[in-house]
């Protein structure tokens, strides 16, 4: 069987898998089947994906089936891209499929759940893999539909309702803008497949078909100021489908963002990059700062995922710049870089909402507030927890830090690019980077911290226990995975080679060649890094310290209370709580980018009432943008409202009315 | 046989530094103690502290946990691998391909990150005010020093830093603007990532004014000794990145033989020393700033390296 076909089936399998659970609905073994036959299936599209990446066939397989538009048929396609996204999309499916093994099982109504969970992989296995408009859209919708069927799951829970209200209007905004785009790149001869737009010519669209993919797919990847959805439909659907929607649907976005944009749309002019690094700016540090503010757990990874995306979407825009300039080893280099984070990112974010699910489970609880001490009660998770908190703050040597170093040398290599534009606005980005990933490490000390250690501060954190095998193995293999990528970021960067060939004409230097699994962007005098070694050192140091202290040192060790300054606080209310852990932050970039302020109410002396902090903060994005247009529509509804009421007279000359006005305007016209 | 010699001058590094770090902090001691007429204990003083810390028992809190007790290992082994990373006395060691600049500005950021966990972890508000000062502190210094990285490597091409030592010492480089603001931007930063006045005072345990220390407030015996000696390197590493980047004089380049690395070593020393004198000098001249005067002092110093690496955007030859 083809590779294609292979992946068909796959997705194939999967639909059947939908169709199977609504069978099944009745049966108790209904969560173990489907998420057992899903793990199946997905890693039977990972194994295939994986071989069509690695293997030597760079060239493109294609498929037509006689569905899809009557003239036209659906194609579908495997080139070394789309494999790529079909690795991250399969992986973090067969990930989420285990986890679901045994985090299902706390699912209260689990049809709600099962029959769109294999719907929503195969959504996504399919939107990567169509090779015309047509079948790409539907997917796209379908897929968009699956999930918001998944966050709609628990639609009693409070918030949840409007989380799948925003999550569907923004969808179908998404999707309109998708379709205009792909509307301007068939032009007026209409041919939809994919080969047919590649050959034509569109550079008098070209920028609006950028800005619209840059509101379709930046819009379902969550870019500032269109994430306002992301917040609260992620968080809001069940664990493991949180992760799939942050870790791996988000990368669905930008699969059709690189689709349309580096591959589709031809030579891109440098002023579109502009636009793409600094919305990817932006994004990144607007993102964390959400988070930072955030106490819910769920909603402060969903945060991060969007200061994931603005890092990958910068990345993007330093490869098109340099595409632009023609400079395509550099180019490749960033491009590499964008498509390492994705990978990275999925690796993490997943491990994070497992992490974040099984503390759900566990402990009933996402306000980190409520949590603490989980450590002690749950060793495994919380170790896992912590890989994915260091990986995702981008320390060495894990693979958050490979990605983002990728993106520094990047940008240290476009002093070459010509343009003024770009010469100013790269350091600039470049600063903005820095500052997200210096922001992200604070943000991930305060969340870790606040929810792993310290002590309990509520009965359900004190009584929680470790979750099952399933959930935990599933942790435990992530977290292997973004060492491993950290460890051994050569073969991976070697690996993406074929799809920079496809893309942009160019690869970076080939890593193998490279001594002791080093990496080397460019040349090894201009910047090198080995995380292995890295590995390595630290190991060996620390257990040196370890031995040489424990051989010389005095072992001698005491428990005893902590140190409380001569005051031992009894309550562990009085620990540092996570709104505290984030004032400083807040006060110093939460004015200007929040309108933060702390309200202390403060009785006097004598007084018995408690005294009392507010914290006030605005989302100026959605005050500024929303709700204007929320209320503009409300208004005009409103006022459109009356012709509902009208009588059977008003109607006619309504009609009469229009009538006239538009032969008019057609006589003027002509 | 090259490789083995290779080995050997890079573990007299990581020696040197491990020997040189808590002199340095006595020196520096000593020298503010003389600059205020006071007598002052001997340079020697910390290595004293350690030996004395190493001999007591550890007091544990009853809740800490394992990351409690692994991370004052964690924190003294990234911090003295990114210091061997540095070129002390020479230039082109074994271990400065494994990584560059920014990887060790970011296991720096590794050693921070368990230590501010380390600070929550027993769960009293002493480590929590400290671990939340000490990020949003980093959050500032972290993005600043990224950027003098920036324009360092601009200027020599690489962020390989023995490349940009042999840069700096081989060719004309000339006073330029941009690395007059990336020095200046340096050295603030160094000051905030050392805990130093006028960012934090290392002396006082004061919990109003306390970053650090307080962080650190529940460690005891051999765990203490280790975050201790962590922080004697970092200074150390510091003015080692100062010294090997801007002021690379007598720096030995790799394979000169034994004399030049001698000289090396010496002239290290004497730069060494010269730091030290200035760092306990300024501290002497100033006053600690309050908590949320320090964004104002970091902000400076991403502006400078920022402008610097604009400049260098602009044109080479800034």
């Amino acid at each position: 069987m083809s590779s294609v076909s292979l992946q068909m089936a796959c997705a194939a399998g999967l639909l059947g898998l939908a169709v199977l659970a609504i069978c099944l609905s009745r049966s108790k073994f209904n969560t173990a089947v489907i998420y057992g036959a899903t793990l199946a299936v997905a890693t039977v599209a990972l194994i295939g994906s994986l071989r069509s990446l690695l293997g030597d066939t760079t060239t493109a397989a294609g498929l037509v089936l006689p569905i899809g538009l009557p003239w036209l048929g659906a194609h579908f396609c495997l080139d070394p891209l789309a494999s790529f996204f079909l690795v991250v999309i399969n992986l973090g499916g067969a990930a989420a499929s285990l986890y679901g093994l045994g985090y299902g099982h706390h699912e209260p109504v689990p049809t709600r759940v099962l029959p769109f969970f294999p719907a929503f992989l195969a959504g996504m296995n399919l939107v990567v893999l169509a090779d015309d408009a047509f079948s790409y859209l539907l997917c796209w919708e379908f897929m968009s539909l699956a999930s918001w069927a998944l966050v709609m799951a628990h639609h009693r829970e409070a918030g949840n309702a409007k989380a799948g209200y925003v999550y569907l209007v923004m969808a179908s905004f998404g999707t309109l803008s998708l379709l205009l785009a792909f509307g301007l790149l068939a032009g007026p001869a209409g041919d939809y497949g994919f080969a047919a737009i590649r050959a034509a010519h569109h550079t008098p669209y070209a920028m609006l078909v950028l800005i619209l993919m840059l509101l379709g797919a930046g819009s379902k990847a969550g870019l500032v100021p269109l994430h306002v959805w992301l917040p609260l439909a992620h968080p809001a659907a069940p664990s493991h489908i949180s992760a799939l929607m942050s870790g791996v649907m988000t990368k669905v976005a930008i699969y059709g963002f690189i689709r349309v944009v580096f591959d589709l749309l031809g030579e891109p002019s440098w002023s579109a990059s502009v636009i793409v690094l600094i919305l990817g700016g932006i994004t990144a540090v607007m993102g964390i700062l959400y988070a930072m503010m955030e106490n819910d757990l769920k909603r402060l990874l969903a945060y991060s995922t969007i200061e994931n995306i603005g890092v990958i979407f910068a990345s993007l825009g330093l490869a098109l710049a340099f595409q632009a300039n023609g400079l395509k080893l550099l180019a490749a280099l960033a491009f590499t870089a964008a498509l390492f984070h994705v990978l990275n990112h999925s690796f993490f974010k997943s491990l994070l909402f497992f992490g974040a699910g099984a503390v759900l489970t566990t402990t009933g609880e996402r306000n980190m507030e409520k949590l603490g001490g989980l450590i002690h009660r749950m060793p495994v998770t919380s170790f896992a927890v912590l890989v994915g908190c260091v990986a995702i703050s981008a320390l060495p040597p894990f693979n958050g830090f490979v990605s983002e170093w990728l993106i520094f040398q990047a940008v240290l290599q476009s002093p070459e690019l010509p343009q003024w534009g770009l010469k100013i606005t790269v350091p600039a980005v470049g600063a903005l980077l820095a500052l997200a990933a210096a922001l992200a490490a604070a943000c991930f000390v305060k969340a870790y911290g606040v929810t792993f250690l310290g002590r309990p501060r509520s009965v359900a954190a004190e009584t929680s226990g470790e979750v099952d095998r399933y959930s935990l193995s599933a942790m435990v293999i992530l977290a292997a995975l973004c060492l491993l990528a950290g460890i051994l970021p050569g073969p991976v960067i070697d690996a993406l080679a074929p799809i920079s060939v496809q893309i942009l004409g160019g690869h970076m230097p080939i890593q193998s060649n490279e001594s002791w699994l080093s990496i080397a962007p460019i040349a090894e005098s201009r910047s090198s890094y080995n995380g292995l070694l890295v590995m390595l050192f630290i190991t060996i140091s620390a257990s040196a310290a370890v031995v040489f202290i424990h051989r010389f040192a005095s072992r001698a060790l005491r428990r005893g209370p902590a140190w409380g300054c001569g005051f031992s606080d009894p309550t562990p209310a009085a620990q540092y709580s996570g709104a505290s852990f984030a004032q400083p932050i807040r006060r110093v970039f939460g004015t200007l980018v929040f309108h933060a302020r702390d309200h202390v109410e403060m009785p006097a002396p004598g007084d018995v009432r408690p005294a009392r902090l507010r914290i006030e903060l605005h989302d100026l994005i959605w005050e500024a943008m929303y709700q204007p247009i929320a209320g503009a529509v409300g208004f005009s509804a409103d006022k459109l409202n009356r012709l509902q009421f009208l009588t059977i007279r008003r109607y006619l000359s309504l009609v009469f009315v229009t009538l006239v006005t538009l032969l008019l305007v057609l006589a003027i016209w002509s | 046989m090259v490789v083995m010699s290779d080995i050997f001058v890079q573990g007299m590094q990581m020696l040197l530094v491990l020997l040189l770090a808590p002199l340095l902090t006595g020196f520096v001691r000593k020298m503010k103690a003389r600059l205020v007429r006071r007598q002052g204990a001997s340079v020697f003083q910390p290595y004293r502290d350690l030996l004395r810390l190493l001999r007591k028992e550890v007091v544990l809190a009853d809740n800490a946990s394992w990351l409690f007790r692994v991370t004052p290992y964690v924190t003294f082994a990234a911090i003295w691998v990114a210091a061997a990373l540095v070129p002390t006395f020479a230039t082109g060691l074994l271990f400065n391909w494994t990584a560059d600049l920014i990887a060790i500005v970011s296991l720096l950021g590794s050693a921070r990150f368990f230590l501010a966990l380390a600070g929550m972890d027993v769960g009293t508000s002493f480590g929590g005010i400290g671990a939340s000062r000490e990020v949003m502190i980093a959050a500032l210094a972290e993005p600043a020093m990224l950027l003098v990285v920036f324009c360092i490597a601009l200027v020599a091409g690489s962020t390989q830093l023995s490349t940009v030592a042999n840069f700096v010492a081989s060719s004309y480089v000339g006073l330029r603007v941009s690395l007059g603001m990336a020095v200046i931007a340096l050295i603030m930063v160094a000051l905030a990532e050392n805990a130093r006045i006028p960012v934090d005072n290392p002396a006082t345990h004061l919990e109003l004014t306390m970053v650090h220390e307080a962080m650190v407030l529940e460690y005891s015996g051999r765990h203490l000794a280790m975050i201790e000696f962590g922080a004697f390197l970092k200074l150390l590493l510091y003015i080692s990145l100062i010294a090997c980047v801007f002021l690379p004089w007598k720096i030995a380049v790799f394979g000169t033989g034994p004399l030049s690395y001698a000289v090396g070593a010496v002239a290290y020393l004497v730069k060494l020393a010269a730091a030290g004198f200035f760092l306990a000098l300024f501290e002497t001249a100033t006053a600690k700033m309050r908590v949320f005067r320090v964004p104002q002092f970091l902000g400076a110093a991403l502006m400078l390296g920022l402008l610097g690496t604009l400049l260098l955007f602009v044109s080479k030859s800034f």
